[in-house]
């Protein structure tokens, strides 16, 4: 009955690399299926090469073009050769959700190590890129245009601070979002069966207030399986963008 | 999209990419173990984590981290090498088709717009010739008309002229019988009621003094 138990990380096999423990866990397994489904999606999708797509290949262009604009009007025309790197981001985070949403599966982006590793890549990712395209400039990032620069010492902090941010704030939205969401199905899913055993047949009746709840929250959890996914790529994609052009 | 993929760049920047999780594998990794050692009885397994969420338990983070890593690591090579660019060939195969079925299209039209002209032109040309053709055809009747016409109205002419020349000489001849004939009569008349042989002159000039004072 504990809503946390479905978080709780098994291994399945024992592996120790290095003196750390790296074991093949349930959450490892479902991110190596969140893998292979995106791979099968889109090479079977696209196996055909049909002129008028199928439903496999209409899904796999599907995500493909909507990656594809997020990150032109999001990142701009210069930030096409990241596109890999933002659908990656988004069929991981999503297919993740998505996973999480079948019944006794694992959602390993409601774990914040996963998130943070994740927003974390990005963010190293995208400092990287803005320090190897504007060298040394790049910290002008953290002066913005315009301001008196007697206002240096209280902007450059404050920038900075933000920016080094940005990982644990797109980390923790995710990882918030998914786990409150997936605590709440199964805390309504305890009240069903709690009616039910304490209030016996009475249960069976009362029992459908939170199921029916449930109902509507499973419909909303999937809401924001995907809305979070867009959110965290789209978040990639701006700072992708600062990154280019540090506005 | 088409040419998202840009060969020599996304190799370059799948090498970033690359590096960041790296990078970031080993930090996390290096620290969060060490955080590990200092909670050595928060392992994982059957046993949970007193009370705790489990996503606050350090003894997972290096898995997690690891197969992360290795996970999104393989996503990344194959979305950018094997599945993108045969997504985007797909795409691009079927904008080329679309854009030179268009292309053929409009080259059609014009072909066919051409054709068109040309047979208007044609047409207009013919017409030309044809209004030229009756036009001369109605000149050459015309022509025709008018040179009968006056063909026939100089023969009318001449027949009118020819039939009042006899008509005239008829009536001559007749009144010239009449006076012939009237001279006779008159001698045979005077010589039956009066008895007097009127000569031929006398009576001739009678008659043609009566003939001249009747006529006038």
């Amino acid at each position: 009955m504990d809503p946390l138990h479905q978080f709780q990380i098994n291994p399945l096999f024992q592996i120790v690399l290095g003196g750390y423990d790296v074991s093949f866990t349930n959450s490892a397994f479902f991110m190596v299926v969140a893998v292979a489904a995106i791979y099968a999606l889109l090479v079977m999708g696209v196996a055909n090469k049909s002129m008028v797509p199928g439903r496999l290949q209409s899904l796999a262009e599907m995500f493909y073009e909507f990656v594809a604009n997020l990150v032109r009007d999001n990142a701009g025309h210069d930030a096409k050769p990241y596109f890999p790197f933002v659908f990656s981001i988004f069929m991981f985070v999503l297919i993740g959700n998505m996973i999480g949403m079948i019944p006794y599966t694992f959602t390993f982006t409601s774990h914040i190590i996963v998130t943070f590793a994740l927003a974390a890549t990005v963010f190293v990712f995208v400092t990287i890129l803005a320090l190897l395209k504007h060298g040394l400039h790049f910290f002008s990032f953290f002066m913005p245009h315009g301001a008196p620069i007697a206002l240096a010492p209280i902007l450059i902090p404050i920038e900075v601070i933000s920016y080094v941010m940005r990982p644990v704030s797109l980390s923790i939205r995710l990882f918030a979002n998914m786990m409150a969401g997936h605590t709440m199905l199964k805390v309504f899913a305890g009240f069903t069966v709690m009616m039910i055993s304490g209030l016996g047949a009475l249960g069976f009746v009362t029992g459908l207030i939170p199921l029916a709840i449930n109902v509507a929250l499973t419909g909303f959890e999937f809401l924001v399986a995907f809305l979070q996914a867009y959110v965290f790529s789209i978040l990639t994609c701006l700072y992708i963008r600062d990154a280019l052009e540090l506005h | 999209m088409p040419n998202l993929l840009a060969k020599g760049r996304l190799a370059r920047w799948s090498g970033v990419a690359g590096a960041s999780l790296a990078t970031l594998t080993t930090m996390a990794g290096t620290v969060l173990a060490a955080a590990a050692e200092h909670a050595p009885n928060a392992a994982h397994g059957g046993e949970h984590a007193s009370g705790g969420l489990p996503q606050l338990n350090p003894a997972n983070f290096p898995t997690q981290i690891f197969w992360l890593a290795l996970t999104f690591g393989v996503l990344y090579y194959l979305m950018s090498k094997k599945a993108l660019p045969r997504v985007a060939e797909v795409l691009e195969a079927r904008q080329e088709r679309i854009s030179r079925d268009l292309a053929k299209a409009a080259q059609l039209k014009e072909e066919a717009e051409a054709i068109l002209a040309q047979v208007e032109k044609s047409l207009a040309g013919a017409r030309a010739e044809a209004q030229g053709v009756i036009a001369q055809a109605a000149a050459g009747i015309e022509a025709n008309n008018q040179a009968r016409q006056a063909q026939l109205n100089a023969d009318i002419a001449e027949r009118l002229r020819t039939a009042e020349a006899s008509i005239a000489a008829a009536k001559e001849q007749a009144l010239a019988n009449i006076r012939a004939e009237s001279t006779g009569i008159v001698r045979d008349i005077t010589g039956r009621l009066a008895g007097v042989d009127v000569d031929q002159a006398q009576a001739d000039a009678a008659v043609a003094a009566v003939l001249e004072e009747r006529r006038g």
